[in-house]
């Protein structure tokens, strides 16, 4: 049987759903022969491939570039599953909405600080208005909650997933 | 007539008193039946819809904590359009403010997240509104919070009957409604808040809760209200 062909991707979050997918620990070894991990912040990949199985997104939309990656992966992949708050509600990264980017920006860069006063621009993405949760952005498969989810959550997804089954959630994961 | 009704639930023949209502015959025999507005000892408002039920003979939904039992009714209390509605409805709620979970001081003990877990609710399928809301940390003990706030109203009718002080109220309208001290004042400015903590312990979310907490920290005791109320008799 060929490996299944997982992409993680990390937007707008801490990094948090990430560190929990590690947290499955041992269990990590009954599946890494099961998978081939092709793209994120755990492998050295440079650009989304094409032919994805699954992806697990991690964070909100939150910029140009979020949502361009965002695309980007619902394109290319089969299953796209929002990994914990941020991705699923906009979680922390959405208490900035009630602020306009520019307002916020210059509130942090220039009347934030003692020393550079300015917005940065070169190399940093614009910001979308909103930071809003995956689904608002492109299609979702599945969502799972949790800030972060927990690592159980996690690994019973994927080994659902695996086995060509939906996982069932219901219960298991909460927000928060 | 008879004190006794016999009334069919969920296809289960039990006996309820009369002047009862659905949700309390319910909970008597152990059932469960989701609400965020109720709270025993308060007067039922029947604001949060979570508790509709479907009663046989009856064309439209029913809020079981308003509605008393009668002999020989039949009221169904889980189906699948019932479980499509309380999801909705905990959308809708989660929808119109702010509530980000993981940073609240009742994350872990809010009733909001826990029936959003237990009804299988894992995104919401409403464009969030994110409202700008306020937070009034005016009172010396105890923090406002809008962001959290599902306007059960819990905390107006304890204040209101219970403490018999009635600081708070619902003002505006619609999606605007937001809860008010005393004619909107700031909480510290308020003339009759006995500071007694009702509203706090009262609050199903971490809208209301004591200052000083971290998130996760605040444990809310709304049992004591119900006891206090059933012990003392106090309701107005």
């Amino acid at each position: 049987m060929s490996r299944a062909r997982i992409a993680t991707v990390w937007l707008d979050g801490c990094s948090g759903c990430h560190m929990s997918l590690l947290d499955l620990d041992e269990a990590l070894i009954d599946l890494a022969p099961a998978i081939e991990l092709v793209f994120g912040p755990l492998v050295d990949a440079q650009e989304f491939p094409e032919n994805v199985d699954v992806t697990l997104v991690e964070g909100a939309v939150s910029s140009q570039d979020d949502l361009q990656l965002a695309q980007k992966v619902r394109a290319r992949s089969r299953l796209v599953v929002a990994l914990g708050d941020c991705a699923v509600t906009g979680n922390v990264p959405s208490m900035r909405n009630q602020i306009p980017p520019k307002q916020l920006l210059e509130r942090i860069y220039v009347d934030g600080v003692n020393v550079n006063h300015r917005v940065p621009g070169d190399g940093v993405p614009p910001l979308l208005r909103q930071a809003v949760p995956l689904h608002e952005a492109i299609r979702v498969d599945l969502h799972v909650p949790g800030c972060p989810p927990p690592p159980a959550a996690i690994g019973h997804v994927l080994a659902e997933l695996l086995a060509g089954r939906k996982p069932e959630l219901a219960g298991k994961v909460k927000f928060g | 007539m008879p004190d006794r009704v016999s009334i069919r639930i969920d296809g289960e023949l039990i006996h309820a008193r009369l002047g009862q209502t659905i949700l309390e015959a319910a909970t008597a025999q152990g059932k469960f039946i989701p609400s965020l507005c109720h709270m025993k000892g308060l007067t039922p408002v029947g604001a949060c819809r979570l508790c509709l039920v479907e009663v046989a003979g009856v064309g439209r939904l029913l809020p079981s904590c308003t509605t008393p039992v009668q002999d020989g009714m039949a009221v169904t209390t889980r189906s699948e359009r019932l479980d499509r509605y309380r999801r909705m409805i905990l959308e809708l709620l989660f929808a119109e403010r702010n509530h980000i979970c993981a940073v609240c001081v009742s994350n872990n003990h809010c009733e909001l997240q826990s029936l959003a877990q237990r009804l299988g609710v894992t995104h919401v399928r409403f464009p969030y509104s994110y409202p700008r809301a306020a937070a009034d940390l005016s009172h010396r003990q105890f923090v406002l919070d809008q962001n959290r706030c599902i306007l059960c109203t819990r905390c107006v009718r304890v204040c209101a009957e219970v403490e018999g002080a009635h600081v708070w109220d619902v003002g505006g309208r619609g999606i605007g409604s937001r809860l008010v001290c005393e004619l909107n004042r700031r909480w510290a400015e308020s003339r009759y808040c006995t500071s007694c903590g009702k509203c706090v312990q009262s609050c199903p979310t971490g809208a209301l809760a004591t200052k000083g907490y971290a998130a996760e920290e605040m444990v809310k005791r709304g049992e004591t209200i119900s006891r206090l109320v059933e012990v003392k008799g106090v309701r107005a």
